[in-house]
């Protein structure tokens, strides 16, 4: 399975590094691409002491300190760019080892061991590492395991063909064009158009004729503040029972429509 | 309308993981009113014929989808990867530790890990919608709380976070665990 290349070490010249090799005569490049695969100061100091074939607990601060700041020499002068966490690290474990030098005032006096905290970290960041070593080696969706995806059959068209004239396709950009531009910025000015003015309008444009577009009753000068009149003068004629307000549900066009009865 | 065709054609279809809920509500919306137990039995029947085919059937936490059976896995992979895209070792170790620890700060996940967690690698999983933004710490400032994602889980075959290999127990660290080295202090004075 392919799950397996995931955690391996980088290939140079068709072979596979398994160890740093001892000899330091050895091409910078596969060097390079060595150190690169460290994912961390810490994955550094694990193989450091991985390599030395100890146990964490027992860790000689003094010796891996020492090989550690030669790695990071190393890296440095191979112009590989250190992130600042790789010299934090060096700081710390100089300042590990020079507790460890330090004599214990007194033999009574427990003190904790200055390597502790470094080694609950190491710890701790050893079991994540090998666990996502572990997760690396699950499984995974369109690298070891494929979901089925079948092509859709055609849907049937619920959407009706437009069907208009060329008639009709000229009287919508007229009105389009006629209607105000809602975008315009809107100033609130005292002089306001007249609802009453307007609502005699209406019932003098409908006194002619039966049935009217309410954006006819529009004046485009007048702006968003002529359509708020003409709509309140519209609501307000509703109300009396004047006019009767009616929506088309097709075109979404507003109508106004005299109520014979009420007009004395 | 046969009903295993019916919920064969969504699984095979749909590209994602289905619940039998939405199996149900979609169904229904062609007059076929079926429990969710009815569903699974379909599920079972379908898996059945499937038996020696190249498909099968697999239940992942967002729900059931078909897939090809692994066997086929090393014969696919041409189509769908044409260079062995290999996930780095930090991307790995930084999934694991939101997977195992979760909720997780990126501060919680660079004193694990001891190295900054580059943007790219949060980005990278946030785009794989393998993890998530869940909430923020209430610490000064606020730092994102990271969560895995059902979509991490589809995508490694599991239905729920604790079919996650297991953690290794830390080995607790008391003084006596700790062997002082002999340090023959009077050479160096």
């Amino acid at each position: 399975m392919r799950a397996a290349v995931q955690a391996e070490l980088p290939i140079f010249k068709g072979e596979r590094l398994t160890s740093l090799p001892d000899d330091l005569f050895i091409p910078p490049n596969a060097l390079e691409l060595f150190l690169e695969d460290f994912s961390g100061p810490m994955d550094v100091l694990l193989y450091l002491i991985k390599k030395k074939d100890i146990n964490i607990l027992e860790l000689d601060v003094s010796e891996i300190t020492e090989q550690y700041i030669s790695y990071i020499e190393l890296m440095d002068s191979l112009k590989i760019e250190l992130a600042s966490d790789y010299l934090v690290m060096a700081a710390t474990l100089a300042h590990i080892k020079s507790r460890m030098m330090l004599p214990t005032p007194s033999e009574e006096e427990e003190e904790i061991d200055p390597r502790s905290e470094l080694i609950k970290r190491l710890q701790e960041y050893q079991r994540y590492k090998t666990v996502s070593e572990d997760l690396a080696n699950l499984p995974r969706i369109e690298r070891d395991f494929f979901a089925t995806m079948a092509g859709l059959p055609s849907f049937k068209q619920h959407q009706e063909p437009f069907t208009f004239s060329a008639q009709e396709l000229q009287q919508a950009f007229i009105e389009a064009n006629a209607r105000p531009k809602y975008k315009n910025e809107h100033r609130i000015e005292f002089e306001e158009l007249s609802t009453q003015e307007r609502i005699a309008l209406i019932l003098e444009i409908l006194s002619k004729r039966n049935i009217v577009q309410f954006f006819k009753v529009l004046k485009k000068s007048e702006g968003r503040q002529g359509v708020a009149v003409s709509l309140l003068a519209s609501l307000e004629l509703a109300k009396d029972g004047r006019v009767e307000i009616i929506q088309n549900e097709e075109s979404n066009h507003m109508y106004l429509k005299t109520i014979r009865e009420a007009v004395v | 309308m046969d009903i295993n065709n019916a919920i064969e054609s969504i699984l095979i279809s749909s590209g994602r993981p289905i619940r039998l809920s939405e199996m149900k509500k979609l169904l229904n919306g062609q007059g076929l009113d079926l429990e969710l137990s009815e569903i699974r039995l379909a599920i079972t029947a379908l898996m059945e014929r499937y038996e020696n085919t190249s498909l099968e059937i697999t239940e992942v936490a967002s729900g059931f989808r078909t897939q090809v059976r692994t066997e086929f896995s090393n014969l696919l992979f041409p189509i769908w990867n044409d260079s062995n895209t290999k996930t780095s070792k930090a991307l790995l170790e930084t999934i694991a530790i939101i997977a195992y620890k979760q909720p997780v700060t990126r501060g919680d996940i660079e004193e694990i890990r001891g190295v900054t967690v580059s943007s790219n690698i949060i980005r990278n999983l946030l785009e794989r919608d393998w993890v998530k933004i869940a909430g923020y710490r209430d610490v000064p400032g606020r730092p994102a709380l990271l969560e895995t994602t059902k979509t991490f889980l589809d995508d490694l075959n599991l239905k729920t976070i604790h079919e996650l290999p297991m953690l290794p127990e830390l080995i607790e660290l008391s003084i006596d665990t700790i062997e002082t080295p002999e340090t023959d202090l009077s050479n160096i004075v």
